[in-house]
């Protein structure tokens, strides 16, 4: 196995950060990098971390107010005249609010801007179930041309901003407001459409998508003292899906766990269970929300309740195993 | 580029055939949308023909100005007046809405070179105007337009004013809106489904500058955008009224024609109607 230069993630003094700080960094760069980079941003300009680029760049943003359907339809006519947009705001609005508008003037009409849904899942905590985006990887995913990423941690989302500013497709990027465990370094490779074998194993794939990731690798810890071997594979890209990575995986442990902070109809779920069925039948379970709104609390006490921590993979990998 | 300057009259003439054109490509067609097409022929005609500053051999120039069809159900209008601007030959009018033609039923910007966004749902085009106007400005581009037509009845989708005000706000003068303000849409007269006046009101209090026009006069379309790029303090929106269905005495003014195409008896009525265009063009018995 290839060193992916991992983080020491289970370390007492391990670095936590929201992958939308990374976001911002990266879009900072993109920025210095290539002037056709522009943002526009709908009154959350700071939530978001828009506001490096801003800052650095007043002349290439601009402030959209509260108006989301607007916020994506402009950036389709900045993409038009070769600009390469990010559009940002909370998930539950962009791409929540305005599918339409995406659907018809980014993906059908085949233009690069890149969506940025910030405060998504669960880990929106505290402000509850009207802005726990829950749907957008679903909405998303099913949409011609469209990319799909979710990153890990706030390294991986630097550099997934810098990889879909480069990339000449629509995109979709999912930041999440609460800090999470760095798992990645400036040295783990990042391509969009690969996934990642972040802990090797013969039992059992868990395939997890965005912070998620870590607490599939706290599961593989338990799983281990119970004799059971986990594979983490971690899909920072739910579109388009590496199906190669995922189906070798499987192959090996003929057994298969998706984890992620989403509705698993049509997310990471999904997009697993198809591939399977198609490919390589074997026992799967989704652990992720199901069929249900969130509500207000803290994001370990919410994740906890819809049955998403360590334990509940824990349970979901022996499910599967046993079901060989 | 330079295009060849036509007389009133020559312009007139290409109004006229492009809506025999129109009315052919809907009946082979056999579903499309009647009434808007050919109210806007006129506006169209002033676009292509005077107005804009274009390439067809050369879609993508970077000089050129841009064309937002926001209300894509009109598409007939842009294809007629694309192929009479010499984007493709006329004969491909005939592919209208057929299997693996370029000529969707609504436009599709990856099918057409010339199209400069896909669009159909409504509400959308005057956002995108406002991205690529920012665009221009952002680029120093001094002496490009985007022109956006929008038919009345879109004016009920919200998108729109979220993108009135931005543009309002951004002073972005070198967008050039155009409403279609035929009083159609397709549940009936646009006051009866949802009241749009004041009309030029509304735009006035978004920040906008407005012209009120007979859209349906080719001097007054071509008069109004010229004054329309020398007003640089704010953008400019004409609210051109016009007959739907004009040019064809049975569709004129009648809702019921917006979303169907004539048959082909009605298309003859039509063409026969064109011909003589209240007198002014040819007579039928010339």
């Amino acid at each position: 196995m290839t060193d992916l230069h991992l983080t020491d993630y289970f370390a007492k003094d391990a670095a936590l950060e929201p992958t939308r700080k990374g976001f911002g960094r990266g879009l900072l760069e993109a920025g210095k990098r290539d002037e056709r980079v522009v943002a526009a941003c709908a009154d959350l300009t700071d939530s978001t971390q828009m506001s490096l680029f801003k800052e650095a760049f007043p002349e290439r943003f601009v402030e959209i107010g509260i108006a989301e359907q607007n916020l994506v339809t402009v950036g389709s006519g900045l993409a038009a005249m070769g600009k390469i947009p990010f559009v940002s705001s909370y998930a539950a609005f962009s791409p929540g609010r305005n599918w339409e508008q995406i659907r018809t003037t980014i993906c059908l009409n085949d233009r690069p801007v890149k969506i940025v849904g910030s405060h998504a899942g669960l880990y929106t905590g505290a402000d509850g179930a009207t802005h726990q985006m829950l749907e957008d990887i679903s909405l998303m995913r099913v949409l011609p041309n469209m990319v799909v990423v979710v990153p890990g941690d706030a390294v991986e989302a630097e550099k997934a901003t810098l990889a879909l500013a480069a990339d000449s497709r629509p995109g979709y990027l999912r930041l999440a407001r609460e800090a999470t465990p760095t798992l990645t370094t400036d040295k783990t490779p990042f391509e969009i459409g690969k996934a990642y074998v972040f802990a090797e194993g013969t039992d059992v794939t868990i395939c997890a998508t965005g912070v998620m990731t870590y607490h599939a690798l706290l599961a593989r810890e338990k799983l281990a003292k119970d004799g059971i071997s986990a594979e983490v594979v971690h899909v920072p890209t739910i579109k388009p899906l590496d199906d190669a990575t995922i189906l070798a995986s499987v192959a090996k442990t003929g057994a298969v766990v998706t984890v992620e902070e989403a509705q698993i109809a049509g997310g990471l779920g999904g997009a697993v269970a198809e591939l399977l069925v198609e490919n390589h039948p074997a026992p799967l379970r989704r652990v992720g929300v199901k069929d249900r709104f969130g509500q207000s609390g803290a994001p370990d006490e919410l994740l906890a309740h819809y049955g998403l921590k360590a334990p509940d993979i824990v349970l979901a990998a022996h499910d599967v195993t046993g079901r060989k | 580029m330079t295009q060849k300057t036509y007389t009133l009259t020559e312009l007139e003439t290409k109004a006229n055939d492009i809506r025999s054109d129109i009315i052919k490509m809907l009946e082979t067609a056999g579903s499309g949308h009647s009434a808007g097409p050919l109210g806007l022929a006129d506006i169209f005609t002033a676009l292509y023909f005077s107005v804009m500053n274009y390439d067809p051999k050369n879609p993508d120039w970077d000089e050129r100005d841009m064309l937002v069809l926001s209300n894509g159900h009109t598409a007939p209008v842009l294809y007629t007046a694309m192929a009479h601007a010499g984007y493709f030959d006329r004969k491909e009018l005939s592919t209208l809405r057929k299997f693996g033609s370029r000529l969707q039923g609504h436009p599709e910007r990856d099918l057409l070179p010339g199209i400069e966004t896909t669009s159909g749902p409504l509400g959308c085009g005057l956002s995108q105007a406002a991205g690529m106007a920012l665009a221009m400005r952002m680029n120093k581009d001094l002496r490009r337009w985007v022109y956006v037509v929008m038919g009345d009845g879109e004016l009920n989708e919200g998108n729109i004013w979220e993108a009135a005000m931005l543009v309002g706000k951004e002073r972005l003068h070198n967008v050039i809106g155009i409403i279609d303000r035929n009083n159609i849409q397709i549940d009936g007269q646009t006051e009866d489904v949802m009241p749009l006046e004041d009309l030029r009101g509304k735009w006035e209090s978004f920040g906008w500058h407005v012209i009120d026009i007979d859209g349906n006069d080719i001097e007054a379309v071509i008069d109004a955008c010229t004054m329309a790029k020398a007003i640089v303090e704010k953008p400019t929106m004409i609210i051109a009224h016009t007959v739907p269905g004009k040019g064809v005495d049975f569709m004129e003014y009648d809702f019921r024609w917006h979303g169907i195409p004539p048959n082909h008896e009605q298309a003859k009525e039509a063409l026969k109607d064109l011909r003589t265009l209240g007198g002014k063009i040819r007579s039928e018995h010339d």
